[in-house]
């Protein structure tokens, strides 16, 4: 097993400004995330039993989490007995590896995939690229990230900061169909026409999945264009890929969660198509099914007692759906598979706080707590932003370099702690700043500062120090 | 034991470390006081799968026994249907005579190739949730393997009334005995396939059948 490098991703800040400033992609974002937005509202409002659902969906899945061993063996020994095979992999260089053996065993140039942001996070598809194996996209929203070469945006959409129009001419040169109009219907078409043909041929499926039982062994893909059905049913050899946290103790959870996810994420009382497998039937279906089960981070998570809610997680995307900073900068600011909300707390677990692009995440939030109201198994994800920050914080004072360390806002800070510490000090700074601050003060207020100050009053306007302050009046007053 | 599994689950461990050792997953209560069971009367009930049924724009139609092979035979000619495929244990004294079925059992399996050139697939279903308009296929009599409500671009379900069920828990509860027991796939299906990838516009059909006819038989 390699050793894990360290791999700095672009922060938050660097990148959401280039895409606050695309008006293209902001009236595409707003668009989207207000439809589905009002949708989840009125379709979980026909739910009197919703909050009970919540809370059974957070109780069943703690549950899990504390108990995780035990559920994977059981689901390792259920999926086994029900004619499938197991594989445990550490990280995405193991599951990779695994997936090409077993593609390359079964002779295969060509996968069909389901779409599933498990194997985006292992960048499976790359993987698979350089052993010369193309595996195919199959959801429509996935395809157009894979034509276009460009990054999902949405765990639920994709391809959510693309209009019909862009879509047309993505379809035009690259399915070579010139007459193609930008009707949704038509495009559907299209792409129903380019897969049809890659379905039947197809040998070997790979999907990720939204539910793994442990008493059962059955796995549960849930989506709306039927590509998951084709890709579960029709190939001989089925993979399915499947983070730890996915599993649900009994057949008769889904009972909560089947309810929980439609609702919450494409804001359907039931979304088209849901496939539930259980190993192998003879005669139906893949006549050979692996499961791989990854780590990839996710033992880091749960080693944190504050963050460990955060593998509570069903990605239905109701959190992106709401949050008023995804909503302005889209999923590319993220700079990860999972943005968001959730993926500012997902991201940073997963990767470590060492990389400064995953620790800019938990600052991407006005911890306005839209997120959690909606969460539909009650992470509480401001509570984790918050903890993070704090981590990250600690983790710059043990671990920060030079630079880091004598950074303004880090030394600005140690030099307030040490002033706030001793009255004296206290006050022979008011002194200093008094005498010093008319420089500034015009109109009774302070509302620009110099030099590296001036970052805080650019949205601030500060009370000069008075000219008596509480504890002077205090010492002079006449008893 | 496999070194990856050894070493995951011992990752596990050492992050759970501060749960006490007696604990067990059922200290963990969950308390399951959402509905559970329907109060709605039968015709109300099955009123209530039409209606939202319905809402996903699959056609809706309520049939007496006898009145079945015509009804068949109606939506048939409606939708410009001959070739169909029949699932195994499927009545056949329901298809009308100018339909050329095609027959899949386990000794003649329809290969993937014929059923791409099927117009459609008539099946029966093994259960209904009238909450969510969805019905439930469990590969049992009438509907056969998964893949025979894939293919076609059409599909004709025949449901019974007292196979609906009111609530999502009800649908769940009935199926689990088959999936425990036997294995069986399951497939829920709620309307014709649909995408709302673009704009977030639902669009009625991309792989799946792209028209859903359900007749209700009372």
């Amino acid at each position: 097993m390699s050793k894990k490098s360290i791999q700095h991703t672009p922060t938050f800040e660097e990148t959401a400004n280039a895409y606050l400033t695309n008006s293209q992609l902001r009236r595409n974002l707003g668009h989207a995330t207000h439809t589905i937005r009002n949708k989840r509202t009125k379709i979980v409002g026909e739910m009197p039993d919703w909050e009970h659902l919540r809370e059974a969906g957070n109780k069943l899945k703690k549950r899990v989490m504390r108990h995780l061993g035990s559920y994977l063996l059981q689901l390792e020994e259920s999926v086994e007995k029900a004619g499938g095979t197991v594989h445990w992999a550490r990280d995405a260089e193991e599951a990779n590896r695994i997936i090409v053996d077993l593609v390359k065993q079964q002779e295969a140039e060509e996968v069909v995939k389901v779409k599933s942001i498990t194997t985006d996070e292992i960048k499976l598809n790359e993987a698979l690229k350089k052993e010369g194996i193309q595996a195919l996209e199959t959801d429509l929203a996935e395809l157009i990230v894979q034509l276009a070469e460009d990054e999902p945006s949405h765990i639920l959409v994709p391809a959510i900061h693309k209009n019909r129009a862009e879509i047309r001419d993505l379809f035009q040169e690259k399915l070579n169909n010139k007459e193609l109009s930008d009707r949704p219907e038509d495009l559907a078409e299209a792409a129903r026409l380019y897969l049809r043909k890659k379905f039947l041929s197809a040998r070997v499926g790979i999907s990720g999945a939204n539910f793994g039982v442990a008493e059962t062994g059955t796995v549960a893909v849930v989506e709306s264009e039927g590509n998951g059905r084709m890709c579960t049913t029709l190939p001989e050899t089925l993979i399915t890929v499947m983070g730890i946290e996915k599993i649900i103790p009994t057949w008769q959870d889904f009972e909560v969660f089947m309810q929980l996810l439609p609702r919450s994420s494409t804001a359907e009382r039931m979304n088209p198509y849901n496939s539930f497998w259980t190993g192998v039937t003879p005669g139906d279906g893949p006549q050979e099914f692996h499961l791989v089960l990854l780590d990839n981070g996710r033992t880091n998570v749960l080693a944190d007692e504050v963050g460990r809610q955060t593998l509570n997680c069903i990605r239905c995307s109701a959190c992106l759906n709401v949050c008023p900073v995804y909503e302005r900068t889209g999923g590319h600011a993220y700079h990860s598979v999972y943005p968001g909300p959730i993926g500012a707390i997902l991201t940073p677990q997963l990767k470590g706080l060492e990389d400064d692009g995953a620790a800019s995440l938990p600052y991407a939030s006005s911890l306005c707590g839209a997120c959690y109201e909606v969460c539909p198994v009650k992470i509480d994800i401001p509570k984790v932003l918050v903890h993070l920050r704090g981590k990250i914080v600690d983790e710059k004072k043990r671990n920060g370099s030079i630079k880091q360390r004598l950074n303004p806002e880090h030394v600005g800070m140690k030099w307030m702690a040490r002033v706030f510490q001793n009255s004296k000090k206290y006050e022979r700074a008011q002194k200093i700043a008094r005498s010093g601050q008319w420089l500034f003060v015009k109109d009774g207020t302070i509302s620009k500062l110099p030099g590296q100050l001036s970052g805080w009053s650019a949205m601030r306007d500060l009370k000069p120090i008075p000219d008596q302050t509480f504890r002077g009046w205090w010492r002079t007053r006449n008893e | 034991m496999s070194e990856a599994k050894n070493q995951i689950l011992n990752r596990i461990k050492t992050a759970l470390d501060e749960i006490p050792e007696e604990e067990r997953p059922e200290d963990i209560s969950v308390s399951r006081t959402y509905h559970q069971k329907g109060k709605l009367s039968e015709e109300k009930r099955v009123n209530l799968f039409v209606e939202r049924a319905g809402e996903y724009q699959a056609t809706v139609k309520r049939v007496k026994k006898k009145g079945i092979k015509g009804a068949i035979s109606e939506a048939c000619k409606r939708q410009k249907i001959t070739k169909v495929a029949i699932p195994t244990g499927f009545n056949k004294s329901w298809l009308p005579d100018f339909l050329q079925p095609q027959f899949d059992s386990v000794d003649t399996r329809l290969s993937h190739n014929k059923l791409d050139q099927m117009d459609g697939v008539i099946s029966t279903c093994a259960l209904a949730v009238a909450q969510t308009g969805t019905i439930i296929l469990d590969a049992g009599a009438g509907q056969g393997r998964r893949v025979l409500s894939l293919l076609p671009d059409y599909h004709l379900c025949i449901i019974r009334e007292d196979q609906i069920v009111e609530l999502v828990p009800e649908g769940f509860a009935q199926i689990e005995e088959e999936v425990k027991k036997e294995g069986r796939p399951i497939t829920f299906i709620s309307g014709p396939s649909a995408t709302s990838d673009i704009e977030l516009s639902r669009v009625e059909g991309v792989h799946g059948p792209r028209r859903l006819d359900i007749l209700v038989v009372g």
